[in-house]
């Protein structure tokens, strides 16, 4: 009897353990995810990618509140398909690479839009500035992957990202559209109920 | 005595008219693609394909006008090869500048750069992004618009011997201000 009260017991904590516990971690597929920017050099849109990121994703459609995500850009990956560019980018005026290697965004609250639409919003660093972004998204779900699509908009030169000459926006635009298409594995342990 | 015939106004304005925008966006393309990455580099990139799209809109109006406006007739004393030379240099010289623009468009969408011209009117984007592709396209507008120079060296040439060796009238059918020759008339 004893025993069983304490398997019971054991049970119960358990359950409770359980609930409080974030939606699982979810895996991110690297080679099907990208993370690239649009930004404008005399009206002109460019697109350019972040090759290397790490990102730590816990979602569950079904308790948008609970989710978790936090991304880790290293900026000196970013690629506009133009060497000269590249190393102009990640050098002090821009990026700084060598002593801000990472963009971070940590997501502080992520709230349901409705018909698979979520905003995700919470500090991005860049450069040793922070802001608040807030991010639309859509979810969806796909052959054994779940699939993250939004864009948001930032103003670089609130992270001092283009000084000197570049702090002109006639060239080149202070509004700068940050894309991500982010695949992980499906199905976490909430969502398959 | 009859005075020779020139061009047409129209014809005489787009010749003058898309010399100037060439060379222009030619000189300004020598001058800008070594320099430093800068603003102004990005800048002059821009007016130089607003150049390029400028000629290539003018260069289909002008060979539409060609088409349907007989140029001046020649002189009785210009020789037969004169005029067949003549008439190749001008369809490679009309052809020229309608495909180096186009080059230059087609380099820009395969380096996935789109062209909006006047940073106002984005153009359709001719090819996906392909780099090996862009590298090649860059060659060839390169190369095309060398080519276009030692043509028009050819040309200009051309037209000045007839203005002051041969001294008739070919070079003047083109000059908006100074009248034809009088005298050596004579249609062909």
């Amino acid at each position: 009897m004893r025993s069983l009260n304490l398997v019971l017991k054991l049970l119960a904590a358990a359950a409770i353990v359980l609930c409080a516990l974030p939606v699982a971690a979810q895996s991110v597929l690297y080679d099907k995810s990208r993370i690239t920017c649009v930004s404008r050099q005399m009206n002109v849109p460019v697109e350019a990618r972040f090759m290397k990121f790490s990102a730590q994703i816990a979602f569950d459609p079904a308790q948008p509140a609970k989710g978790k995500a936090r991304m880790d850009i290293d900026l000196a990956s970013f690629d506009i398909d133009n060497a000269e560019v590249n190393d102009e980018a990640i050098g002090k005026q821009w990026f700084d690479a060598r002593n801000y290697p990472t963009a971070t965004f940590v997501a502080a609250v992520i709230k349901p839009l409705g018909s698979g639409r979520f905003e995700v919003r919470g500090p991005l660093t860049i450069k040793g500035r922070t802001h608040e972004v807030s991010a639309p998204f859509t979810y969806k779900e796909e052959a054994g992957a779940a699939i993250f699509d939004g864009a948001f908009p930032i103003k670089r030169l609130q992270y001092n990202i283009g000084e000197g000459v570049w702090k002109d926006t006639d060239t080149v635009a202070d509004e700068v559209q940050i894309k991500f298409h982010i695949v992980v594995t499906a199905g976490t342990p909430a969502a398959k109920k | 005595m009859r005075i020779a015939e020139r061009y047409t106004g129209t014809a005489i304005g787009l010749h003058w008219l898309i010399f100037a925008l060439i060379a222009a966006g030619f000189a300004l393309a020598v001058y800008m693609v070594d320099l430093p990455l800068s603003p102004l580099k990005l800048k002059y990139f821009a007016w130089h394909k607003w150049l390029g799209v400028t000629v290539f809109a003018l260069a289909l109006v002008r060979i539409g006008w060609r088409l349907t406006h007989r140029p001046p007739p020649h002189e009785a004393a210009i020789a037969r090869w004169q005029r067949s030379a003549e008439g190749a240099m001008h369809v490679v010289l009309y052809a020229m500048i309608v495909v180096i623009p186009l080059t230059g468009w087609l380099y820009s969408s395969a380096a996935g750069v789109p062209t909006v011209y006047l940073s106002v009117m984005r153009l359709p984007d001719l090819l996906v992004k392909d780099y090996a592709l862009a590298e090649l396209l860059k060659a060839v507008h390169v190369t095309f618009n060398y080519m276009l120079l030692v043509l028009v060296v050819i040309h200009s040439a051309a037209a000045l011997q007839h203005h002051f060796i041969a001294r008739d009238n070919v070079f003047r059918r083109m000059l908006p201000c100074i009248k034809p020759r009088r005298g050596n008339t004579g249609n062909a």
